[in-house]
């Protein structure tokens, strides 16, 4: 007994039963988390899909997806929510070709040229960026953003997709200065010393070898930005005028998927066709998303598997 | 067991230094004289405020290859730095003392450090080549220096593979990524990207440190033949290495830790293997620590 004890101590690596308990419980608790994660996930995807049943069935895949006209409440009512997608992917174009050029270039910037204190101080500023409401973006783009888009262009409404694409595009700019500037700074150092010592300035090292090393990740980063954008709803619902017609220029008003969501849902009938409608919008916005993001993990699992970090 | 270890040691270098006698008279016939040239007069390199290497005072003779040896943090690596001025590029190193290539002072004001690493070129301790094709890699610094017409590219990069001893392998697959090319001979394409600007000077820092025996051999065989057009100055943990490769090697040693490094002794090779001037290079080459 005397000697047989502290050789099970030592097999069971100096743990009592209570601690090998406390530890088996703190591994099922992290397991079943992890699971939920991927339950929750499906049980949305199911949930969606189950609540579109009733619309797929009675007004189908094709008069909605096509369809543009959007008159939910008349009777009977039309469901066409072409101008809904199209308002979607057009305020989500506007805010891309407005935030990638300046976020790839911060990000640039922030990894390849910027002082160690400007880049601490620019990440906490990128951070609070993204930690602002979304509601809180909304007012400011009524007050400034606005006025100037009716002034500028002489509109009798400064409501319309530009204005909502503009602070869509500052709203986007956080996920894609930050994840640019980290597969920017995943490229190994050895790569730029190699071209610098070929006689190449910081900026052609830049240009020709570490943003293209780095392509994958900035990619992602653009996608997640195209995710964050898309799925937006609070500042759009403020910003773009809620018109759900087909837009044809980007200085008319639109209405987004997310907005239309936000805006009906409070006043259907639970279970009628209109709230069914909705889930089939919901299921779209829902696929897109999960695309994109799926997309952007392949990218950056490809980037990361390469550079062996 | 120190003696064995010793005359061992001796006799390559011995062996070595014959064959380099001959690749040195070859030298005398194929290319002018004074080019690549290096003069260093009281070197001194500072990190901050940590003086890290002292009063290193030495020549550096073209053609020929320049050996750096001593134990891991005697500031070999950053002493090379200093030839391309790599050490500007990592902020807060300050070098002191001058340094001429070919009679001009590289640190004078007027001196771009991007026009001089075209003349003195580097190779580094793991292979490091650009996410590219095999192609583009050897054409990246002629691009930069304004090639652009595709037969002059074309004769450049057969030329750099060739004289980087790589060209058979791959002449049928240039196209290729170069990360489909095994560690040795990633790093024969470095050297010859290196070659391809036309440099006077190939600083190579412990270029075969991350390679297997066969490859190291091939880098070796590429350098002896290198040395014929280029100033090579290579840092190296392996004394046989120096032995076998360099015509003269420089041997520095950092005391203490709280003291920058010095060059203890410059020389011949042979001279340094067989009859070191200083006792503290001796015990380094018999292997009594380090």
């Amino acid at each position: 007994m005397t000697h047989g004890r502290p050789l099970t101590v030592a097999r069971s690596n100096g743990r009592t039963a209570i601690r090998r308990a406390a530890e088996a419980v703190a591994t099922g608790f992290i397991r079943v988390s992890g699971w939920t994660a991927i339950v929750v996930l499906a049980a949305i995807a199911v949930f969606l899909a189950w609540n579109s049943v009733r619309a797929l069935r009675e007004v189908g895949v094709g008069p909605i997806m096509v369809g543009t006209e959007w008159y939910p409440t008349s009777h009977p009512g039309k469901f066409g929510a072409a101008p809904l997608i199209v308002g979607s992917l057009l305020v989500t174009s506007i805010a891309l070709v407005l935030c990638v050029p300046v976020g790839l270039a911060a990000a640039v910037f922030l990894s390849e040229f910027a002082t160690r204190r400007i880049k601490e101080a620019a990440k906490a500023v990128i951070e609070f960026m993204a930690a602002i409401p979304s509601v809180v973006y909304g007012l400011v783009g009524v007050a400034l953003v606005v006025p100037a888009v009716k002034s500028v262009f002489g509109l009798d409404s400064g409501l319309t997709a530009l204005s909502g694409g503009i602070v869509l595009g500052i709203m986007a700019l956080p996920t894609v200065v930050s994840i640019s500037e980290d597969a920017l700074h995943a490229v190994p150092s050895s790569l730029r010393h190699a071209s610098l010592a070929l006689g190449n300035t910081r900026w052609q090292t830049t240009y020709k070898v570490t943003i293209p090393a780095a392509s994958s990740g900035i990619f992602a980063a653009v996608m997640l930005g195209v995710g964050r954008a898309i799925g937006e709803t609070m500042a759009v619902l403020m910003l773009t005028g809620n018109a759900a017609v087909m837009p044809r220029t980007v200085l008319e008003s639109v209405r987004t998927m997310t907005g239309t969501i936000a805006a009906e849902m409070g006043e259907v009938v639970q279970g009628g066709l209109h709230y069914s409608v909705l889930f089939v919008v919901g299921l779209v916005l829902f696929a897109v998303t999960f695309a994109i993001n799926l997309a952007a993990d392949v990218v950056l699992e490809k980037q990361r598997k390469r550079w062996g970090a | 067991m120190v003696t064995g270890l010793r005359s061992a040691v001796m006799a390559v270098s011995a062996a070595a230094w014959s064959s380099a006698e001959e690749g040195a008279r070859v030298v005398e016939e194929t290319s002018p004289q004074g080019s690549g040239r290096f003069e260093l007069r009281s070197v001194s390199v500072a990190y901050g405020p940590e003086t890290v290497i002292e009063d290193v005072t030495m020549n550096i003779p073209p053609q020929a290859v320049t050996a750096l040896i001593g134990p891991s943090g005697c500031g070999k690596s950053t002493l090379l730095r200093c030839l391309n001025r790599m050490n500007d590029e990592l902020g807060n190193v300050r070098v002191s003392g001058t340094i001429a290539l070919d009679g001009q002072d590289i640190m004078a004001r007027g001196v771009d450090p991007v026009d001089l690493r075209m003349r003195v070129g580097q190779v580094f301790q793991r292979p490091n080549p650009f996410p590219m094709s095999i192609y583009d890699n050897v054409a990246y610094g002629p691009r930069t220096q304004g090639i652009r017409r595709r037969d002059e590219l074309d004769a450049i990069v057969e030329d750099s593979l060739r004289r980087a001893a790589l060209w058979d392998e791959v002449k049928g697959s240039l196209k290729k990524h170069a990360f489909d090319l095994s560690g040795g001979q990633q790093q024969r394409l470095c050297i010859a990207r290196a070659l391809a600007t036309h440099p006077e000077v190939l600083l190579m820092d412990e270029p075969a440190s991350a390679l297997d025996p066969i490859s190291t051999q091939q880098i070796e065989d590429t350098v002896a033949e290198l040395k014929r057009s280029v100033t090579i100055v290579i840092v190296t943990h392996n004394m046989q290495q120096a032995a076998r490769i360099s015509d003269q090697t420089a041997f520095m040693l950092r005391e203490r830790l709280d003291m920058p490094a010095r060059l203890i002794e410059v020389g011949e090779t042979r001279k340094v293997f067989t009859n070191p001037d200083d006792p503290r290079t001796e015990a380094y080459i018999t292997g009594r620590f380090g």
